[in-house]
Order: structure tokens, then sequence, then C-alpha cells
């Protein structure tokens, strides 16, 4: 007998199957939002192993970087034969007239591109202490160590990559947790005003209604004026997301109250009722299960507005502030054309943004699609 | 019908107040005061202040009152004399302050609400009776694009083709020509000109988020029951689309009226700070920098104001719409 010999798909398998089963299974067929999926995780890992990835921490700088165009990685020398990754020396002059430098490579020496170089210590994971980073390149070029910024340097000389890369622990992991805040307080407030209607649903609607007739933007910036300068990082990632989970739940509420009101008189509520069951275990066990899919589909649509909210606000300066650093918080650096005129490889950023959010986007329809019975 | 829209204005009143103390607890929620925030501008910039100097300003201004009593005056007086209280950092009396730019955000939010729908409802249209075309998949593709962009950097991104195209950035809804004799006919073409990139900017989100729900809705629509009688008994395939499908589908459209009226004034306050615009967003943005309690809280209740008339507003086209929904009988 063979143990790894795979079970053959049968009908029957497809009958068993549990929603969640059947859910996976025709995700799993939606082109579009497999590939968001990978494209999420591989988003996600690069977050969480960051420090290892980037090249450089966070608030490395060298002023011979300044400002520097994104290095040119080359695989091909003179002679066109093929030697591996390597790139040349960024060198500039001061242009007279625009006062801005004119970058050049300097073709003197080939510094190639190594993988598992030693760089600076970090910890890994907040575990490990370890000083390999994936890739760099290593030799000294005009009095300092070379640099490779394959995406530039901003304009204190930091690697911009790195920077994109410690910046997407905050921007990706924001819309997470606050997706499960306002998912909490939408799911409670949501079957409380919906299992007991009356004076509780009055007041608990009105509140929704409130929220939602507020412009979300202006909501938002109001709330994070109220986050002293001086608060700590750790503090001021929480304010933003309670700031940003506090007007997404009101929807997630009228769906789950809606819901609640076509289940409470179904004759399984009811039966429950009898036996004595408790209101909050049979909101939480009877009743949230039977449109738990739903519910996360509006969560993953919820998602992006989340992550442009929050690139919006770091942007204008109300959301996270250096030293925190989230993708609005680089792409501070764009606010006024010039600047984008003279460094468009500063809108980078907003690249991964785009990325984020489409992915987001399409996985959320997949998941739609996958939820729906009648597909 | 009348008994509907006189109960929904009456529930107006409860809703406005719950916003006004929102608004107004929000507004007081940040250390310190007008006062306070001035007076560490000032000590930055050299300037000396004595202790009695900044309380006699925090006197001056009713500052020393405990929030609630401060709300429950600026109430008072917006009821009795229409005063909304007074901008510290503009001298005046806020509504003076705000009028002029409230006119222009309407007109603004308005032109790009025009906009949206005039683009959208086409478009979506044409996506869902050519699904799978490739004009389908332009649009789509363009859609998704426009919807997954912030507002703000696709203004820069505009501002900057546009600069390096005809070498000016279109900044601002005015040019120094009109800030100094006002609009007039004979300028009004480069005003409109003016208006091209907001519009775009803000609008596009929007217009996305339109052209998506008018293509599922007709889609659905389009493959009812319905649809195929009626093809089946001859009628022909413009009023299936116009007469019958469309007008099903536009249901979620006008109840989602509101909502895009709320994300136009989102969208443009940050769009309007990058594109130095003088409508209310970045008023409300500099009044909240400075803790001008009285301007940053009348601009964020004169906003939702207008989006709960715009809500009442887009209920009743929805009644008016859809002979299906019916309120006579008092079930709001």
């Amino acid at each position: 007998m063979n143990l790894f010999h795979k079970k053959a798909k049968t009908d029957e398998d497809y009958y068993l199957a549990s929603q969640w089963k059947l859910m996976a299974r025709k995700l799993s067929h939606h082109k579009l939002a497999r590939f968001s999926l990978i494209l999420l995780a591989i988003l996600y890992l690069l977050a969480l192993f960051a420090p290892f990835v980037a090249p450089y921490s966070l608030e490395a700088y060298d002023s011979t970087y300044k400002n520097s165009k994104p290095a040119t990685v080359h695989f091909f020398d003179e002679d066109g034969a093929f030697v591996g990754p390597y790139i040349y020396a960024m060198t500039y002059v001061n242009n007279p007239e625009t006062f801005k430098r004119d970058w050049s490579e300097d073709t003197s020496e080939k510094y190639y591109v190594k993988l598992f170089v030693e760089g600076e210590e970090y910890k890994l994971l907040g575990i490990f202490t370890t000083n390999i980073h994936l890739y760099g390149v290593v030799g000294e070029y005009g009095g300092t160590s070379a640099k490779l910024m394959i995406f530039g340097g901003d304009s204190l000389g930091r690697d911009l990559f790195s920077r994109m890369l410690y910046g997407s622990q905050i921007s990706l992991t924001i819309p997470l947790v606050g997706t499960l805040l306002s998912f909490i307080m939408g799911i409670i407030l949501g079957s409380i005003s919906g299992y007991f209607g009356g004076w509780i649903d009055d007041i608990i609607q009105r509140i929704i209604e409130v929220l939602s007739a507020l412009p979300t933007i202006p909501l938002w910036m109001a709330l994070s004026a109220a986050i002293p300068a001086s608060v700590p990082v750790a503090r001021m990632y929480l304010y933003i997301t309670v700031i940003i989970s506090f007007i997404s739940w009101t929807g997630l509420a009228r769906v789950v109250r809606g819901k609640f009101i076509s289940l409470k008189n179904e004759e399984f509520i009811m039966a429950a009722q009898v036996a004595g069951v408790s209101s909050a275990k049979i909101m939480m066990k009877h009743m949230v299960p039977g449109f738990m899919s739903y519910l996360i589909v509006n969560l993953t649509l919820g998602i992006p507005s989340m992550i442009i909210g929050e690139t919006s606000m770091s942007f204008l300066g109300l959301g996270m502030r250096a030293p925190a650093t989230s993708w609005g918080v680089l792409l501070q650096e764009t606010q006024d054309i010039t600047s984008v005129a003279q460094y468009p490889w500063r809108l980078i950023p907003l690249g991964a943004v785009i990325l984020t959010v489409l992915a987001f986007n399409f996985l959320g329809d997949g998941v739609r699609d996958a939820a729906d019975p009648y597909k | 019908m009348w008994r509907y829209i006189g109960k929904r204005i009456l529930m107006f009143i409860p809703t406005v107040i719950l916003m006004s103390l929102l608004i107004f607890f929000i507004m007081q929620l940040p250390e310190g005061d007008y006062v306070s925030s001035y007076v560490s501008r000032m000590q930055a910039e050299g300037e000396f202040f004595s202790q009695e100097d900044i309380d006699a300003l925090r006197q001056e201004y009713g500052l020393d009152d405990n929030w609630v009593v401060r709300y429950g005056k600026w109430v008072w007086k917006i009821v009795t004399k229409g005063d909304f209280g007074y901008s510290f950092a503009y001298g005046k009396p806020v509504w003076n302050v705000i009028k002029s730019r409230l006119g222009l955000t309407i007109a603004v939010s308005l032109t790009i609400m025009a906009f949206t729908y005039l683009v959208s409802l086409p478009i979506g249209i044409y996506s869902s009776l050519h699904q799978y075309s490739a004009g389908d998949y332009f649009f789509s593709a363009i859609g998704f694009l426009g919807m997954a962009t912030p507002n703000f950097l696709l203004a820069i991104i505009l501002m900057y083709a546009s600069f390096k195209l005809t070498g000016d950035p279109l900044l601002g809804l005015f040019d120094s020509e009109m800030l100094q004799n006002g609009v007039h006919l004979y300028n009004f073409g480069r005003f409109l000109k003016r208006m091209i990139i907001p519009t775009i900017v803000i609008g596009t989100s929007g217009t996305c988020g339109v052209i998506r729900t008018v293509r599922s809705q007709m889609l659905d629509e389009l493959t009812q029951q319905y649809t195929l009688t009626a093809r089946a008994k001859g009628v022909s395939e413009a009023t299936i689309t116009y007469k019958y499908c469309l007008r099903a589908a536009l249901n979620p459209v006008a109840s989602g009226l509101a909502g895009s009226l709320s994300s136009i004034f989102s969208g443009s306050t940050i769009s309007a700070i990058v594109m130095n615009l003088a409508i209310l967003g970045p008023m409300l943005y500099e009044a909240l920098q400075v803790q001008d309690t009285y301007l940053s809280g009348t601009i964020l209740l004169t906003q939702a104001v207008l989006v709960v008339i715009g809500t009442l507003l887009s209920d009743i086209l929805l009644a008016w719409l859809d002979p299906r929904i019916r309120y006579e009988k008092g079930r709001g």
C-alpha cells in the first residue's frame, strides 16, 4: 500500500465537502484571485523578512547617494559575455544651472551583486541576531563602501528599496489589524442591534447613520489631528488603526443586522431559545456562522480603501510620521511637482500601493464569486 | 409619499444634533487649544507672551469653559442667530470665512458628480452589452487602475504631465488674472480648463465604482426571465435595454448618489490640498493644524449635513424611480 498515493477525487468528496472546502475549491479556479493571493503572500513574506531582504537598515544613509538615480544592474560585460549581475558605482557632478546632481556610472570598476553578504546587524523576526542580508555589493568606492540602490536614494541618501520594505511592515499590517477591529465591532454591534431590536436598535442605527454620513477622509484627518506629535511609534500605530476602523465597522454592522433580522424568526433559532440557550451563544454559535462567508467578502473588499486611507493620511503628515515609515510617509517626498519632475523614481512606492490595492480587489472579487452558492 | 418625506425630514433633526455633538467632541480631543498652539508658534518666531497675556487671550476666546458648555453655547448661537462661531485664525465669524468656499465646493462637487455619471453610465451600459469584448476589458482595466491609484498621486502625475506638455501645471482653480478681476464670461474658458484636472482626478474613483455597479446590474437584468420574454415577443433591443433593464439597473446607482457625494468630499480633500484648490478641504486641513475649532467643526458639519440632504434626495429619487418602492403605508 502506498501511503503517498493521492486519493482520487470522487463525486462523493464533492457532496461531503464543507462550505469552506467548496469555497476554497472555487477560489483556486479563479485565476486572477489565485494570482493575487500568491502576490499578496509574497508581499507579506517580504514584509516579514524585511531586515533580511533589505540590503540596508531603515535609517542607514550615505550622503554621496543623496537623491541618487536607481542603479542599473548589468549582466553582460563590454564584450557582450554574460558575467552575472554587477553594477558600476554611481558618481555625480553638480550641475551649475539646475543645482541638481547629474548622475553617471563610473565604469572603472565592476561591483558584483552577491547573495548572502554581510552587512549591518539586525534581529530576524525579533529573535535571531545576524548580519547576513539577501543581496548586496562588496567593495569600496570613493572612501565609503559601494552601495546598491536599485530604486535610488532619497533626499538623505537612504536606500528607497530598503525603506519600502520596512514601510510595508506598517502599510500592509494596518489594514489587517484595522479590518480585524472593525470586524469585531461590526459583528458585536450589528448582532445586538438586529437581535434585540427596539430602542437599542434605534440608537445603534442612528449612530451608524451619523458616522456614515461624515465624509471619511475629513473625519480621519480630524481624528488623527488629535494624536500628539510625540507619541512613540507603537502607540501611533495603534491610534491610526483604531481611527481607520472607526468608520468601516458601520457598513458591516448594517449587513449583520439585516441578516440577523431575517434569521431570528427561523425555526432553528426558536428551537435554541426554547432549549434554553443563552442569547450570546445563539448569536455567535447559531447565527454568525450562517453568514460568515458574506462577512469575509465584505472585509476583503474593504481592505483597499484602508490602504489608500492610511497612505493618504501619512502623505499629508497626519498618519504615521517619521521615524515610523510607511509607503505614505515615503510618498511625502513627492508632494510637489518639482520633486516628481526631478526625481521621478520617488514615485516607486506608489507602484507598491497600486499593486497591493489591485491584488486585494481581485482577491475580494474571487472570494465573492466563490462564496456565492448560485455560481 | 409626502408623509414619507415629512417623516424623513423629522428624522433629520436628531441625526444632525448627534453629528454636531460628535464633531465638537472630536474637535476638542487634541491637547491644548487654539491659544496654546498660537502661543507656541509665536514663541518659535521669537515673540514673548506672559501668563497674563495667555490668560487674557483664552478669556477673550471663551476657551476656559468645559467643552460641553462650549458646545451648548455654539449650538445655541447657531440655532438662534445663525452664528457658527468665530474663526480665531482668520479673525472673522466662521460663516464669513467659509461662505465663498462653500459655494465653490458645491459647484465643484456637482460638476464632478455630473462628470461621474455622464461618463460612467454609457461606459457601464456599453460594457454590459459587449461583455468580454476588447472595449469591456479596456474599460475594466482603466477602472481598476483608477480605483487603485490614490487620487492625490493621480493629481501629481497629471499636473506633471500638463507641465511637461504645456508648461503650465494648472495649479489652482484660478490664474492670477482671474484672482484680480474675478471670473467673467471672457475668461470662463480658462476657468473650465483649470477644472479639467480636478474633475478627472476626483471623479475617477467614483466613475470606476459606478461603471462596475452598472455593468454588473445590467448583466444581471439582461439574463432575467422578463428580458427573455420581452425578446421572445419581439420587443426591440433598444427598448429592452433602455426601458426595461436600465431602469431596473439604475436603482443601486440612485441609492448610491449620496454616498458618491460623501466620497467626492472625501476624495477632494487631499487632492485639493495637493492641487491648491480654493475649496473647503484645504481650509479644514489648515484649521485642524492650528486648532481653529469652530472653523474646522463647522466645515465638517456642513459637509455632513450636505451628505444627509443628499441621502434624503436620493431616497426620494429612488421612490420615484422604482414603482416597487412605496412608502405610503408607513413602512419606512
